[in-house]
C-alpha cells in the first residue's frame, strides 16, 4: 500500500442558498474501488468539485494530513489530486500522444517547456499500455470513440501519477464490453491508488466497487459494502421510491434516463 | 491541424531570410527598401500577435500601447542625440526656459534606451497580464481592456505636447546611435537591423510553437479549465506568451522610428492597433508566416493604394477583411491545406468539434 487517504468530514456547499451537499462524510483508501452513487441532485459530483477546489466547499477534506479545502485547482492536482469530467474533456486537437505529453508536463522545469518533445516519455509509454491506447499515439483526440476518450483521460491521469483519481461518471455512453474494460483497467490501477467513481450503473458498481457511499439530497444515506448497501431498505425506498418493495434486481432500474437507456442496449 | 515537418518552417523561414536581406536591398529602391523596412516593423509586432492571439487566444486589441512604449523610447533617444547639449527644439517652441523633463534624461544613454524598449513592455505586460490573468479576464473584456488601454496612451500623448510632442508627434532625426541617418548606406543598415529582427522573431515563435510551451498555450487556449484540471495555472502560460508579444511589439516601434522618421500618438492609437490585428487576421493568425505576411501586406496596401486611392482604401481594407473571415477563418495561409484537402476528396472534411468547450460552458 502506498500513498494516503482521502478522508472527507462534513463537507458542505451551498449555492446562494440551496445547499447541494449538507454535511457528507467518506474516505476512500489506497487499494479500492470506492463508489459514489446516488440519485440525480444527490451531490455526488458537487463534492468531487468542492474536494478539486472547483466549487467553495466548507468542512473538510483531507488527503493524508493536508487540507484541500480552499486550496487553488493547480495546486489540488499537484498534491495528487485528479479528476475526470461527465463529458470526456480532452485536447481534440492535440494527439493522444501530446494529451499526455502534456498531463506529463507538471513537474517539469519552465525551461525543459520551451523545448520541443523528444521521443515519449515512460511514464507515457506504460499509461499507454494500461489503458490499451497504444496504437493511437499520433490519432488526434478528437476523432477518438467515446470510450477511447474516457480511457484517456484517466491515462492522462496515471501519466500526471495522481494518488487520488476521482472520475465522474467514467462508463456512461459506453457499451457492455468497454464497461467491462474500464472496470478492469480500474481494478488493476487500484493497488497503488485511491480511485473514487461517482456512478449511475448499479450494474457496473455491483461488479467492480469495493465499497460504496449513497448520497441522497446532499446527505449521506448509507455507506458500507455493495452488499449491506444494496440491503438498505432506506437505499430501495430512495431508488424506487416505495419503501419495502425492493428486490436488488430492481435497483439496476434506476430512476435516471441514462441508466434506463443503457439497461436497454445492454440487453 | 496539419503540422508542418520542422524542416519546412526552418526552410521558409531561411528563404523569406534571404528575400529580405539578399534579394530586397538589390532589387528595390532606396524609396521602397524603407517602405518594406516599416512593414517589417508592423510585422514584428504581427508575429506576436499571432503568438497571443492565434495560439493563445488573447485577443490583444491594444499592441499600439507596447508599439509606443518602443518607439517612443527611441524616437527620445534620437531627438536628444540630434539636439545635442541643448533641451530639443519643439519643447523651447512652448516654454523656452523650462528644463528637459526628468523622464527624458536617461534616454541621453545609448545603453540604457536599448533596455528600455526590451524592458518596459515586459514590466508593463507583466504586471497587466498577471492582474488580468489571475482575475480570468478574458474573451472580449480583455479585448475592451488592452484597446482602451491604446486609446489612453495616444490621448495622453497628444494632451502632453511639451513633454512628448504631443499631435506633431517625434521627427526630425538626425543620428541613429552616431550613424548619420540621412546616408543611404546608414539606410540599408537600419533596414537590415529590422528585417534581421523580424528573422529572429520568427524563428523564436517557431521554437515557441514547436515545444512544449507551444501545446500548452493551445491547450489553454481550447480548454482553460482543463488544463488547470491538469496541475498548471493557465494564467502563466498566457502570461509568457502576452509578454511576449509585448516585446516585440515595442521592438517593432523601436524599429519603426528610425525608418520612417517619426512617430506620433496616431501611429500607436485604436485605429492603428486595430489595423495591426487586421494583418494578422488576413494573413491566418494561428500559421508561422501568416500574421507577418498578413501585416507586410496591408502595410504595403496602405503606402500604394492607400496614398494614390485613399477613398478607396478603406473599403477595399474593409471588404477583404469581411471576405476573409467569412470564407477563411484562418486567413489566407489556410488557403493550400484546403486546396490540398479538396483534391484529395471532393467535398470538404467536416471541421473538427471544437475542443472540450463543453466544460468552459458549465464554468461560464
Amino acid at each position: 500500500m502506498t500513498g494516503a487517504p482521502l478522508v472527507v468530514t462534513d463537507l458542505r456547499v451551498e449555492f446562494s442558498g440551496f445547499v447541494a451537499v449538507g454535511g457528507v462524510s467518506f474516505d476512500a483508501h489506497p487499494g479500492e474501488v470506492r463508489f459514489l452513487i446516488g440519485p440525480n441532485g444527490a451531490g455526488k459530483t458537487t463534492c468531487i468539485d468542492a474536494i478539486t477546489g472547483l466549487t467553495r466547499g466548507t468542512g473538510s477534506a483531507k488527503l493524508g494530513g493536508t487540507e484541500l479545502l480552499g486550496k487553488q485547482v493547480h495546486k489540488i492536482v499537484r498534491l495528487g489530486v485528479g479528476r475526470t469530467f461527465q463529458t470526456a474533456s480532452v485536447f481534440d486537437e492535440l494527439t493522444v500522444l501530446q494529451n499526455l505529453d502534456i498531463a506529463a508536463g507538471l513537474r517539469r522545469s519552465p525551461v525543459s517547456l520551451l523545448r520541443a518533445r523528444r521521443g515519449v516519455d515512460p511514464s507515457i509509454e506504460r499509461a499507454l499500455e494500461e489503458t490499451g491506447l497504444a496504437g493511437e499515439l499520433a490519432t488526434p483526440a478528437g476523432i477518438l470513440s467515446h470510450g477511447q476518450k474516457q480511457w484517456l483521460e484517466i491515462a492522462m491521469l496515471l501519466v500526471q501519477d495522481a494518488k487520488v483519481l476521482l472520475l465522474d461518471e467514467p462508463v456512461a455512453g459506453m457499451s457492455h464490453d468497454e464497461r467491462t474494460a474500464t472496470g478492469e483497467l480500474l481494478q488493476r490501477i487500484a493497488p497503488k491508488r485511491t480511485v473514487l467513481v461517482v456512478e449511475h450503473d448499479m450494474d457496473f458498481m455491483r461488479r467492480f466497487a469495493t465499497r460504496v457511499t449513497v448520497l441522497h439530497q446532499g446527505k449521506v444515506l448509507s455507506q458500507g459494502a455493495v452488499a449491506e448497501v444494496q440491503a438498505d431498505p432506506r437505499v430501495q425506498e430512495v431508488y424506487l421510491g416505495t419503501a419495502g418493495a425492493a428486490t436488488t434486481a430492481a435497483m439496476s432500474a434506476v430512476p435516471e434516463p441514462v441508466a434506463a437507456m443503457q439497461k436497454l442496449t445492454e440487453d | 491541424m496539419t503540422k508542418l515537418k520542422p524542416w519546412i518552417s526552418l526552410g521558409g523561414i531561411g528563404v523569406f531570410a534571404v528575400l529580405l536581406l539578399a534579394v530586397a536591398p538589390v532589387v528595390l529602391s532606396d524609396h521602397w527598401l524603407n517602405n518594406l523596412g516599416k512593414y517589417c516593423c508592423w510585422a514584428i509586432a504581427a508575429v506576436g500577435i499571432g503568438l497571443a492571439w492565434g495560439r493563445g487566444g488573447m485577443l490583444v486589441m491594444g499592441q499600439g500601447v507596447f508599439f509606443a512604449l518602443g518607439a517612443y523610447s527611441m524616437a527620445m533617444h534620437l531627438t536628444l542625440e540630434t539636439a545635442g547639449d541643448r533641451v530639443p527644439g519643439f519643447m523651447v517652441l512652448y516654454d523656452p526656459l523650462a528644463p528637459l523633463p526628468a523622464f527624458w534624461e536617461p534616454f541621453r544613454s545609448a545603453g540604457f534606451t536599448l533596455v528600455a524598449i526590451v524592458l518596459l513592455p515586459v514590466v508593463v505586460a507583466g504586471i497587466l497580464g498577471y492582474a488580468l490573468f489571475k482575475r480570468r479576464v478574458k474573451g472580449a473584456y480583455f479585448a475592451i481592456l488592452t484597446q482602451a488601454l491604446a486609446v489612453a496612451l495616444a490621448t495622453l500623448i497628444s494632451s502632453t505636447i511639451r513633454e512628448t510632442g504631443g499631435d506633431t508627434g517625434l521627427s526630425d532625426f538626425k543620428y541613429f546611435f552616431g550613424f548619420v541617418l540621412n546616408d543611404p548606406a546608414n539606410k540599408v543598415m537600419v533596414y537590415a537591423i529590422t528585417a534581421a529582427l523580424l528573422v529572429g522573431c520568427l524563428l523564436a515563435v517557431r521554437q515557441l510553437y514547436r515545444s512544449r510551451f507551444g501545446e500548452l498555450l493551445v491547450a489553454a487556449r481550447d480548454a482553460e479549465e482543463r488544463v488547470r484540471f491538469l496541475g498548471y495555472d493557465p494564467a502563466n502560460v498566457k502570461l509568457v506568451a502576452f509578454v511576449v508579444s509585448a516585446l516585440m511589439a515595442s521592438v517593432g516601434g523601436a524599429m519603426f522610428v528610425p525608418l520612417v522618421g517619426i512617430i506620433t500618438p496616431a501611429e500607436i492609437g485604436a485605429a492603428a492597433s486595430i489595423l495591426m490585428i487586421a494583418g494578422v487576421a488576413f494573413g491566418g493568425r494561428a500559421s508561422l508566416f501568416g500574421p507577418a505576411l498578413g501585416a507586410m501586406a496591408v502595410g504595403w496596401g496602405q503606402s500604394s493604394l492607400g496614398s494614390t486611392w485613399p477613398e478607396g482604401w478603406t473599403y477595399i481594407l474593409g471588404l477583404l477583411f469581411v471576405v476573409v473571415i467569412l470564407f477563411l477563418p484562418h486567413g489566407l495561409s489556410s488557403l493550400p491545406a484546403r486546396f490540398a484537402a479538396m483534391r484529395r476528396r471532393p467535398e470538404p472534411p467536416p471541421a473538427p468539434a471544437i475542443a472540450a468547450a463543453e466544460l468552459e460552458e458549465v464554468r461560464s
